[in-house]
């Protein structure tokens, strides 16, 4: 099972940067110019994105340096560990569905901290990628309709992104542990 | 909720500092953390400029519309009270394949329309309908093919396997996606027998979006 999961992922990019261009070319697409167009929205969104990773890396940044990320994560250490979570992962669990440059931000970090290929920012990386900022999507979808009463969404929306953090923990002990 | 969390992180950060006597390494840890933001967001350009670039060529060459092909068996299963025809179904089809596609930009203005849709079919325009708290479900839990981001940050950092978290993504996002239609199937059978009628329902679904 993890050398499947280990094969998909060193063949997904090249596969695809070789499928997509050379069936677009058989469809009579100017595959150059078509690249080049959708490039410059590249630009504007890691740009866009500054403001946002420069206020959250800054905040972040001050929590640790002073010692309270240590006091959170000591607090909440013992309860996670019985459940094989390190502990330095778990301010993402919360911070996920709130705020998607806050856990962008958060991700960085660790990857700064522990290094980009250790244990706990690969975690970090398969938390960040299979959940979403429920929060923010509701607000964005509901908000631009209207709905005032989410019912049962919200729910439904947060317990996933609980369930995709397991998983992603849970996945990341096969394949890297 | 995030300008409390933020303004937590750098208060309980200054109070924290101030006991710790470590009042000097707040200024430094600021900018520092600002420094960091920036050459990241420096890093992603490359990665998010190709990518991007990418994705238009397979959105150019119709992948998005076949996509939409293949998924609409699945859609028909997922939003059940939406009549055959509708334009809701093209939107929310296009929406879940620009998520697939990783497509972010083309994924919101097709979901938000596809929301507009749901609202015309929904009986209570304050309330969310079954239809829509499934198309929410399904955003929040979308299948993510390639998490562009993330690899570009890990080259950022000098990774020497960056792309080595494509297989476990897949995998946790599968599971956190058959979680979510899981959960909201199950709140949309239990949602219409809230009157007092313990009795199971009558082989005749009830109506939709009767939430």
């Amino acid at each position: 099972m993890s050398s499947v999961i280990t094969a998909v992922s060193a063949w997904a990019i090249p596969v695809m940067v070789v499928l997509i261009p050379l069936y677009a070319a058989y469809r009579k697409v100017p595959v150059y110019e078509s690249f080049t167009e959708g490039a410059k929205e590249g630009f504007d969104t890691a740009i866009r994105i500054i403001p946002h990773l420069v206020g959250m890396m800054a905040a972040i940044s001050i929590f640790r340096a002073s010692g309270a990320m240590d006091m959170l994560v000591g607090a909440v250490a013992p309860l996670f560990a019985r459940l094989g979570v390190p502990a330095d992962v778990l301010p993402l669990a919360l911070l996920r569905p709130i705020t998607g440059a806050g856990s962008l931000a958060y991700t960085t970090d660790l990857m700064k901290t522990f290094g980009p290929d250790s244990f706990v920012a690969q975690i970090a990386a398969t938390v960040q990628g299979s959940t979403d900022t429920t929060l923010y999507v509701l607000t964005v979808y509901f908000g631009a309709v209207g709905i005032r009463k989410a019912g049962y969404a919200l729910k439904v929306g947060l317990v996933s992104d609980l369930i995709g953090f397991f998983a992603a923990v849970a996945v990341c002990y096969l394949v890297f542990a | 909720m995030v300008n409390w969390i933020w303004l937590f992180f750098i208060v309980a950060g200054f109070v924290v500092a101030a006991i710790n006597g470590r009042i000097d390494a707040v200024t430094e840890a600021a900018f520092e953390g600002a420094k960091t933001g920036v050459t990241v967001c420096f890093g992603l350009i490359s990665v998010l400029v190709f990518w991007l670039g990418l994705m238009r060529i397979a959105e150019d060459a119709g992948l998005l519309k076949k996509m939409s092909k293949l998924l609409s068996p699945f859609v028909r299963f997922l939003f059940p009270s939406v009549p055959r025809d509708h334009p809701a179904l093209g939107y929310i089809l296009s929406n879940m394949s620009a998520n697939i596609l990783g497509l972010g930009n083309a994924a919101t203005p097709a979901g938000i329309k596809a929301m507009q849709e749901l609202q015309k079919l929904n009986p209570d325009k304050e309330s969310a309908s079954a239809a829509m708290s499934t198309l929410l479900a399904i955003n929040t839990a979308s299948i993510t093919l390639i998490p562009t981001t993330m690899i570009a940050i890990k080259m950022n950092f000098g990774s020497k396997t960056p792309t080595d978290i494509v297989g476990p993504t897949l995998a946790a996002t599968a599971i956190a996606l058959a979680a979510a239609i899981v959960l909201d199937k199950w709140y949309q059978r239990r949602t219409p027998a809230a009157p007092p009628q313990p009795s199971p329902p009558p082989s005749p679904p009830p109506p939709s979006g009767d939430t």
